[in-house]
């Protein structure tokens, strides 16, 4: 057992690294950045921070990933929710290829869609809001949302339903009394899978956007280009964008192992 | 067994309207435009299949379909067995579990760009920790702004580096939903570990090694952000991926007909080379 833990602390450090190497740099001066190599910063500054959090540009843009994340994140699971159930209890004409054709749409490269997406949510009217961007995410994660969600349906027993039906109870009311209850942690697992991929998405975050709904992760592009090379402050906003996923996955981390385990295996 | 239901349409339409407004109507347009040519102000001339016969017999798109089927190669072949040794050798219970989780799970919630760009502040020759590692402390001439094979190391370790976790999680929920009476079976059997591997947890890992594979296929033939980031499909085209090519050709050259030719076939090839993989390893569930 002891040998074994080697492996995986390891493999952690491998993976810690460039982490830390991003947030020691999000402390150094941009003079001690270009000066040489320091393993730790020698003068230690929150300036970077200071920069991000007092400057608009900067944390509206955290302000606006956030909301269309948690915009994808609602809508796709709760139109996921009544789907996966059709699938994962009842026939019908088409499911086999409807669910098929649900599939392919994650295999489609997001910069194949880059360009019809702008053309299609600006004649509608929706550019540069959260709303288009958020929508533009359901492509993919709806899928995956269905993919999860049907497989923890299918670990539990039609049995419930039909007890539940028997005890006199209507469908809406089973649903969210019952059932959802049932498969939390599917819905858990759910929510993560499309917390995440709508938070590292950014080539449609940036094409459907440009001043009102900017994510975090395109002002940094810009800065990036623009403001020269600061690279303390670029790595002070990367530090940043590292938090809310730390936060989400802390809190489905025992859904995340037991959760695939009960519904796909 | 499944009840034959056709009203069981109604709970699946919100999601057909969603992802069908999303995927059929930009579809349409990029069908539209692969078999027309234009020169701006909205006029387009029909081009039939022209772009298609062009995109197939061009050296360049066969040049970056070799580097992307290169590199989704290499990166499937080191992260699915890295990432089922890893599985394997985690702890099963205990107060580690849940920090190995988060720690292992990191990389997958940081935006593709922040790859890109911590990525590119790591391997700085001169400032960057990896860099400066290879190059004052080792002694190499680690350079991947010059040097081909260094940008293709550096790419796949990213690559490595972002996603092994996915097969991890993934196979590690397959391990722990083995019983413990399998285990203790085999022990009385006097079973080999490779034996144990090879009969009890690999089968069970199947489904979702199936899933883990799958995605990582699709996520890395796609790829586009975090090299475009690193490298910028250099140093010359030799880190250019399809899909950087592609957004290369449509937004940079704005050859629309072409590039929305590319990109269906592009399409078609990620589609076939799924279903293929889909195919091949739920066989033995068919029969």
């Amino acid at each position: 057992m002891q040998k074994r833990s080697i492996v995986p602390i390891v493999y952690i450090l491998f993976l810690m690294l460039p982490i830390y190497w991003l947030v020691a740099m999000s402390f150094k001066t941009t003079n001690e950045i270009l000066s040489g190599f320091s393993l730790f910063p020698q003068t230690f500054t929150l300036e970077n921070y200071k920069v991000i959090f007092t400057d608009p540009t900067w944390y509206w843009g955290y302000i606006n990933s956030i909301l269309y994340v948690s915009i994808n994140t609602v809508i796709s699971v709760c139109v996921a929710l009544p789907a996966a159930y059709a699938f994962s209890r009842y026939r019908f004409l088409g499911d086999k290829q409807l669910f098929f054709w649900l599939l392919t749409n994650r295999m489609a490269p997001a910069a194949v869609f880059a360009l019809p997406f702008f053309q299609l949510y600006s004649a509608v009217g929706l550019f540069d809001t959260h709303l288009a961007v958020a929508m533009a995410h359901c492509l993919f994660n709806i899928p995956l949302a269905v993919w999860i969600l049907e497989g923890f349906m299918g670990g539990v027993p039609k049995e419930l339903d039909e007890t539940a039906y028997v005890d006199g109870y209507s469908f809406p009311r089973f649903f969210v009394s019952i059932f959802l209850p049932a498969i939390k942690a599917g819905v858990g697992v759910a929510a993560f899978f499309c917390f995440m991929f709508s938070w590292v998405e950014l080539l449609l975050a940036k094409t459907l956007t440009a001043v009102e709904a900017k994510p975090i992760a395109a002002t940094m592009t810009k800065t990036a280009s623009s403001a020269g090379y600061e690279l303390g402050l670029l790595a002070a906003a990367g530090t940043l964008t590292i938090i809310p996923g730390a936060i989400v996955i802390y809190f489905v981390r025992n859904y995340i192992a037991k959760g695939f385990a009960m519904g796909r295996v | 067994m499944k009840t034959e239901n056709q009203k069981a349409w109604f709970f699946v339409l919100p999601v057909l309207l969603l992802v069908a407004f999303n995927a059929l109507i930009p579809m349409m347009t990029v069908v539209n435009y692969s078999v027309q040519e234009t020169f701006g102000d909205n006029v387009f001339f029909w081009q039939g299949l022209d772009w298609f016969q062009q995109i197939l017999r061009s050296d360049r798109f066969h040049a970056a379909l070799g580097r992307q089927f290169l590199f989704t190669f290499l990166i499937l072949i080191i992260e699915v067995p890295l990432g089922i040794a890893i599985a394997l050798s985690m702890p099963r219970q205990g107060i580690w579990v849940p920090v190995c989780l988060v720690l292992m799970a990191l990389p997958m919630l940081i935006p593709w760009n922040v790859v890109g760009a911590m990525w590119n502040i790591f391997t700085l020759p001169d400032i960057g920790l990896l860099g400066y590692t290879l190059n004052h402390v080792l002694g190499l001439n680690y350079d991947m702004t010059q040097d081909p094979i260094a940008a293709w190391v550096t790419i796949v370790t990213m690559d490595v580096w972002h996603w092994t976790s996915l097969v991890v999680l993934l196979s590690y929920a397959g391990l722990v939903s083995i019983p413990d009476a399998y285990y203790q079976a085999a022990k009385i059997d006097g079973a080999s570990n490779w034996s144990v591997f090879r009969y009890i947890q690999l089968p069970k890992m199947k489904t979702v090694l199936t899933i883990a594979i799958l995605l990582r296929f699709m996520d890395s033939f796609n790829i586009y952000t975090e090299p475009f980031v690193l490298t910028g499909g250099g140093p010359g085209n030799s880190t250019t991926l399809l899909s950087i090519d592609l957004v290369k050709i449509a937004l940079g050259q704005f050859d629309l007909g072409p590039a929305a030719a590319m990109s269906l076939i592009y399409f078609a090839i990620t589609l076939l080379v799924s279903w293929l993989f889909y195919t091949l390893m739920t066989k033995d569930d068919q029969n």
